[in-house]
Parts: structure tokens; C-alpha cells; sequence
């Protein structure tokens, strides 16, 4: 195993660049980030909608939810790889068509674990709001999403590292990534597929073990803001004129 | 200044309110008490438009407070409301539960909203709590402040829905301390309570609400003594027992 690191480690990092295209581990990471950042806003945006008293919002969202989460993932690869020609005439890179699919099937996926979150909380939340007599978008900007996204981080974890191990599928459309360049060693090492596996499984091991630990080390940050405020506010009761800090979040 | 006309109101099968016509003046402060379901939350609830009637209308100072009428926002903005429980945003600070709204409605700069919102938390006392999230305060200093939110403000009306209802005895007091100042400042108050002491002290006048109906309007003095309807008799009397 040690030995098809040794060997092999490189490919599995980049895959053929700089001499051949960008792959690998890299590849992977890219796709995998950049669908995160995509589909994360598209996500609110669409748990919005489904949430929305407009039906011209709520109905083609909620349509797009049920419709994506009754089709397996690696059909949409398909029907995008294959039906672009003909709907957009022209062809669309595995590149785009790995991360569209991802962005599509997590964005359905993610926006039912926000709706959820929004649903969670306390009514009084928005009747305090209300009455105050915030509008809609300072409400749900500034009293809503704060407290739904902190409380759906474990939810969310999940989404993460989906889209993570789901940019293995990329291998169907022949896109450099991870796991087709630990198939390629594969074929090159005949005799040793346990090995070659292990490597792989290691890898999206780690580095899913690694996006956890990041959203834990998050959630920790967030309430341990709330408890340094708690502590600063039993040493120094008293405030001077400056104006307090309150952990940097703006109301 | 604030009146109701055959107000309606039902939840599925339940009817909440029944046809309730009445009207609070400028300055008034009412308390509303009766039994638990009889439509006193509800019908407070209808002036800043948490419930809409069914049929009827609730007029504040002359204007429908229809929202297909009315900017709802913008007339919140004017009407104070503390619930029972409290109901501050938890991921903000005391001082930014406060200064929410006047950064947010009154277009102060952050700065400057969190320096009225320390001068009116400081004027109950709050001052040193200011940095606090709502989860490391006491329930009547979490209800304090919820106060403290609302008359930042500068409202014309204040609603509250049974504001000790969810606080530990001893802290009742605290809150009801703040009220009854509340109370000397000419400010219109429409209060749901089970604190009849407090109810005789500061009420200029006591509804008694039963089965979603208005049944008793009376001054403090003749409601605790010498109440008219029967079902308010009763009410009465079980609170001497105590």
C-alpha cells in the first residue's frame, strides 16, 4: 500500500498536470467546493421560496424539491451530459455538468434541512419581529437566518460531505478526479485493487473526517462567542462610556 | 384611540372572540383578566394585528388597521408588545435585542443605537447586563429588557399579554416595579394579567372577558368589590378565597 503511495501519489494528488489536465485529488476538491458555494445561497434562497405565501415562489420551488429528490443522481449527470447539445447546442464540459448536477441535487436537499430549521423555530421569534415592526427581509436577514443556520450545522454537515464523496460520480463522464485516478492506478497495478481501494477509501476518509471536524470546530466558535461574552460580562460588570462590544455580530 | 367593533375571531371551531365592541382612551390603562380561553390575549392581539379578525374591526386612532390598508410595518412601529414568554432574539445581545430596532426602524447609526439602548436598559437597572445573551439572564431581567425593547421605541400603545405569567415569584415583583412606572407616563396600556393586587393598583379600568365575550367593564374599585355579571361574581370570589 505504502508502495502505491510512494508511486503513485502525485496522480492521486493532481492527476496528469501540469503535462496532462488537472485531476486527481484537486479536481475533486474543486468541484466539491465550488458546488458548496453554490449550492449553499441557492439553498436559502429556494427554503425561502417553499416557505413563501406567494404561490408564483412556493409552487416551481417545491416542484423542483419533489422532481430532484425523485430521480437518482447519476440519471441528472446523464440527462445534463447528454441532452445539452441539444437543448443548449453545444456540449457541455464534465466539468460544468458534475458541478450543475451536484449544485441541482444539494440545493434540493440542503433547502429541505434550512426549511426545517425555519419551521423549528419558535413562533415568538417572529411575532417579536413582527411587532417591533421589522419587514420581511430585516426579519428573516437578521433575526432568522442567525439562529436556523446555527442550529441546521448538523444537518447541513451531512449535505457537505455528500457533496464531497457525490463528485466521485464524475468518473461516469470520464472527468479527472480522485477516484477515477485511483482507477487508472488500478489498471495499472493489476494484482492490488484491495490496496489501490483502501488508498482511495483513506482519502475520502480523511477528508470528509476533516470537513466535521471543521463545522464542529464552527459551532464550537459561535457558543463559545456567547460564553466570552458571558464571562467578560461577570468580570466587568460595570461598562464604561465606549461603547460595548457585543462579539463583533451586528443587530 | 383605540377601538373595537364586533371583533370575531376563530380558531378552527374554537370561537375565541364573539362579537367585541368596546374602546380603550387615550392614556387609558386597561387590565384584562378573566378565565384561561376566554379570548383576553386574542382580543390584545388583535390591535397590533398578530390575529386578524374574522369580521369586524379594530380602529387605532381613527384608522382601520386593516394591512391591505395599512402599512403593517410601519404601524407596528407604534404599539409596544411584551409577551409572556419574553421572546428576545437569543443569538443578540441584551444591548442589540434593544438596539435592533432603533438601528433598524429609527435609521440610527449602530453606534449610536447601541448608546440609547445602554441609556434605557440603564434606566431599569440593566446596565450591567447589557453584553449578556438572553440564555445568561434571569426571567424577570429576560422580561425587563423584553420591556426595555418595546419602549425604546417610543411606542403610543403598549399590549401586554400576562408579562409575569412565566416568571418565578420572587421576580414578579421586579417587573411589576417596572409597569407600574410604565403606568405614570400617559402611555396608552392594554395589560393581560393574573396580578389582581396589580390589576387594583394601576388600572384605570377592568375588563372581564368569558367564553370569548366582553362581559364586565368596571373600574377597579367596584369590579374587586361589588362586580355586576354573575360569572364575574364568581371569579371575584374565588380570588378572595385566596
Amino acid at each position: 500500500m505504502l508502495e502505491i503511495i510512494q508511486t503513485h501519489w502525485l496522480y492521486l494528488l493532481v492527476g496528469e498536470y501540469p503535462r496532462g489536465p488537472l485531476g486527481g485529488l484537486a479536481m475533486t476538491l474543486i468541484i466539491s467546493a465550488l458546488s458548496m458555494v453554490i449550492a449553499f445561497p441557492c439553498a436559502i434562497l429556494v427554503a425561502l421560496c417553499r416557505l413563501s405565501s406567494y404561490r408564483m415562489l412556493c409552487w416551481p420551488t417545491t416542484a423542483f424539491v419533489y422532481t430532484i429528490r425523485g430521480m437518482p443522481l447519476l440519471m441528472l449527470i446523464f440527462w445534463i451530459f447528454f441532452t445539452s447539445p441539444v437543448i443548449l447546442g453545444f456540449n457541455l464540459s464534465a466539468f460544468a455538468t458534475i458541478t450543475i448536477a451536484i449544485v441541482c441535487f444539494q440545493t434540493a436537499y440542503m433547502s429541505e434541512v434550512i426549511r426545517a430549521g425555519i419551521l423549528a423555530l419558535p413562533k415568538g421569534q417572529f411575532e417579536a419581529a413582527g411587532s417591533l415592526g421589522l419587514g420581511y427581509f430585516v426579519t428573516t436577514w437578521k433575526v432568522v437566518l442567525p439562529q436556523v443556520l446555527y442550529n441546521v450545522i448538523p444537518g447541513l454537515l451531512n449535505n457537505l460531505t455528500a457533496i464531497f464523496k457525490e463528485s466521485s460520480l464524475a468518473y461516469v463522464i470520464s472527468l479527472h478526479e480522485l477516484t477515477y485516478a485511483s482507477l487508472q492506478i488500478m489498471n495499472h497495478e493489476m494484482d492490488k485493487p484491495f490496496q489501490v481501494l483502501l488508498v482511495l477509501a483513506g482519502i475520502y476518509f480523511i477528508c470528509c473526517f476533516s470537513l466535521s471536524s471543521m463545522a464542529g470546530r464552527l459551532e464550537k466558535r459561535i457558543s463559545s462567542k456567547r460564553e466570552q461574552n458571558r464571562a467578560s460580562a461577570i468580570v466587568d460588570p460595570v461598562l464604561s462610556k465606549a461603547i460595548p462590544s457585543n462579539g463583533g455580530a451586528t443587530p | 384611540m383605540i377601538v373595537f367593533e364586533k371583533v370575531c375571531k376563530s380558531f378552527g371551531a374554537f370561537q375565541a372572540l364573539r362579537d367585541v365592541s368596546a374602546s380603550v382612551g387615550q392614556g387609558q390603562i386597561v387590565v384584562l383578566c378573566g378565565p384561561s380561553g376566554s379570548g383576553k390575549s386574542t382580543l390584545i392581539r388583535t390591535v397590533n394585528r398578530l390575529e386578524s379578525p374574522d369580521s369586524g374591526r379594530v380602529l387605532v386612532d381613527g384608522v382601520d388597521t386593516d394591512p391591505r390598508k395599512i402599512n403593517i410595518n410601519l404601524f407596528r412601529r407604534d404599539i409596544g408588545f411584551v409577551a409572556q414568554q419574553y421572546n428576545l432574539f437569543p443569538h443578540l445581545t441584551a444591548l442589540d435585542n434593544v438596539a435592533i430596532g432603533l438601528h433598524r426602524l429609527k435609521g440610527m447609526p449602530l453606534a449610536q443605537a447601541r448608546q440609547s439602548a445602554l441609556e434605557h436598559l440603564a434606566g431599569v437597572k440593566l446596565e450591567d447586563r447589557a453584553n449578556r445573551y438572553p440564555a445568561d439572564l434571569s426571567g424577570g431581567e429576560s422580561q425587563r429588557v423584553a420591556i426595555v425593547r418595546a419602549l425604546a421605541m417610543k411606542p403610543r400603545i403598549m399590549l401586554l399579554d400576562e408579562p409575569t405569567s412565566a416568571l418565578d415569584p420572587e421576580m414578579v415583583g421586579e417587573v411589576l416595579a417596572l409597569l407600574k412606572s410604565l403606568a405614570e407616563q400617559n402611555l396608552t396600556m392594554m395589560c393581560v394579567t393574573h396580578e389582581m393586587e396589580f390589576a387594583r393598583e394601576v388600572a384605570d379600568v377592568v375588563w372581564f372577558m368569558d367564553g370569548g365575550q366582553l362581559v364586565e367593564q368596571a373600574n377597579p374599585g367596584e369590579f374587586f368589590t361589588a362586580p355586576r355579571h354573575p360569572r364575574a361574581q364568581k371569579f371575584v370570589s374565588m380570588l378572595h378565597k385566596h
